[in-house]
């Protein structure tokens, strides 16, 4: 896995816009103004960041957002937490399904 | 490393470099001795230093803060408290009533002959800055060592007792936070509240209020940044959250520092850096020249960055 994430292309992110800088800065500003204080704090904005970072496991994300965290003056205490709503929520979305499967079974058996 | 200099950095917000404003505050670094060695600690100070400041330099120090018009007298260290004259010190420079503030680390309380200094703050009127990166035990251990933190709850609870940090009038006790880390200080108010809501919560202590510095790239600090390869990130993070609004009232404008042998600086962090303060005849303690100290340009590097990160640090 090392050599596809590298922690310096991070640094990179930029050249993301090079084939289509319009779309791009769209994204950015989309970016920026999610994470603007409104009737979320700052703080509980970054708090879903590092969570949803896990769930979607991007390495980039769960530093950068994890640091967020730091500097928001949260722990790893508060950073735990935050993972395992986000991951219990994702384990129930995959339990929930189970009712497909019953309800698959329920239409083909006897 | 930074692109642009501090002092440059400086030069671009304003017509010239800093200098010295009202110089208010003679800070007093009375040695490197410790009974601590926190991983975060500008001045590497610790139970093997053995850097101390004399009972001659001490009483010129003294007489100096006595005959010039410093509002405030700073101590600290290392652990001030473990210097031999320190109990003389404090009474002296509050016979003329002024305002004497001592930066502790708490755990002192429990050294050997230190068991009564809560008391004897109380008794001399002294406010209290006390160092407590983050409210949590294994945070804070990890950066100041093993069992650090229960003593500093401990001595917290003494201090409440005896009326410090529950809004008595003279029982000033601030608290310190520093990032456990290389990484920026959150703000300040906001962790305020976080940190008076948790301790009184978890552990049923109150403080007055809360300082959020940033961590200095020097001393113990920069070596677990060059060890951890993070030196280079953590100054470009320092110079990009440069905030001129912080240049008006950092630190250095109004106090003057004195080093453990008496040498005089613009700050804490230039005395470690050995950095001296540039009127070249008035660079100790007995050459002592108030006009022309308190008009000195401020010797600046780039570890000035830290005192002008984001909300600033001083």
């Amino acid at each position: 896995m090392t050599e596809y994430y590298k922690a310096e292309d991070l640094g990179r992110f930029g050249e993301v816009g090079k084939h289509n800088t319009a779309l791009f800065k769209k994204f950015l500003d989309w970016y920026n103004a999610s994470l603007e204080p409104g009737a979320l704090t700052k703080r509980e904005k970054v708090l879903i960041g590092v969570a949803v970072a896990h769930v979607v496991q991007c390495p980039y994300c769960i530093d950068a957002y994890t640091n967020s965290c730091l500097e928001e003056g949260m722990s790893l205490e508060h950073i735990t937490e935050a993972v395992h709503v986000a991951s219990a929520i994702r384990g129930g979305a995959s339990l929930i399904h189970t009712i497909q499967a019953h309800n698959a079974v329920d239409r083909t058996s006897l | 490393m930074t692109n642009t200099k501090f002092k440059d950095r400086v030069l671009s917000v304003r017509p010239e470099p800093l200098q010295a404003a009202d110089m208010t505050t003679l800070q007093v670094n009375l040695g490197y001795q410790c009974n601590l060695a926190c991983k975060h600690c500008h001045v590497s100070a610790g139970p093997g230093r053995t850097e101390s400041m004399d009972e001659q330099t001490a009483a010129t120090m003294l007489r100096v803060f006595a005959e010039n018009p410093f509002e405030t007298l700073d101590l600290t260290g290392g652990a001030p408290e473990l210097n031999p004259h320190f109990r003389w010190i404090v009474a002296e420079a509050r016979k003329a009533g002024r305002r004497v503030i001592v930066r502790t680390n708490l755990a002192v309380f429990f050294e050997q002959g230190m068991e009564d200094l809560p008391e004897f703050f109380r008794d001399h009127g002294v406010e209290l800055i006390a160092s407590l990166p983050y409210y949590l035990e294994d945070s804070v251990d990890r950066v100041r060592g093993g069992g650090t933190f229960k003593k500093i709850i401990a001595a917290l609870r003494q201090l409440n007792n005896l009326g410090f940090g529950n809004g008595a009038s003279g029982r000033s006790l601030g608290l310190v936070y520093n990032p456990q880390g290389a990484f920026l200080s959150p703000d300040q108010a906001t962790l305020e509240a976080q940190y008076k809501h948790e301790l009184k919560e978890r552990f049923d202590v109150s403080f007055s209020r809360l300082y959020a510095f940033t961590n200095m790239p020097i001393g113990r600090f920069r070596d677990f940044l060059q060890r951890t390869g993070n030196l280079e990130k953590y100054m470009q993070k320092l110079a990009c959250a440069f905030n001129p609004q912080t240049l008006d009232n950092i630190m250095c404008r109004s106090l003057l520092n004195v080093g453990w042998n008496g040498a005089l600086y613009d700050c804490d962090f230039n005395q470690v850096l050995g950095l001296p303060v540039s009127p070249e005849a008035s660079r100790h303690i007995r050459d002592f020249d108030f006009d022309a100290l308190s008009k000195r340009r401020i010797a600046t590097d780039d570890h000035c960055y830290g005192c002008t990160a984001g909300q600033g640090s001083s």
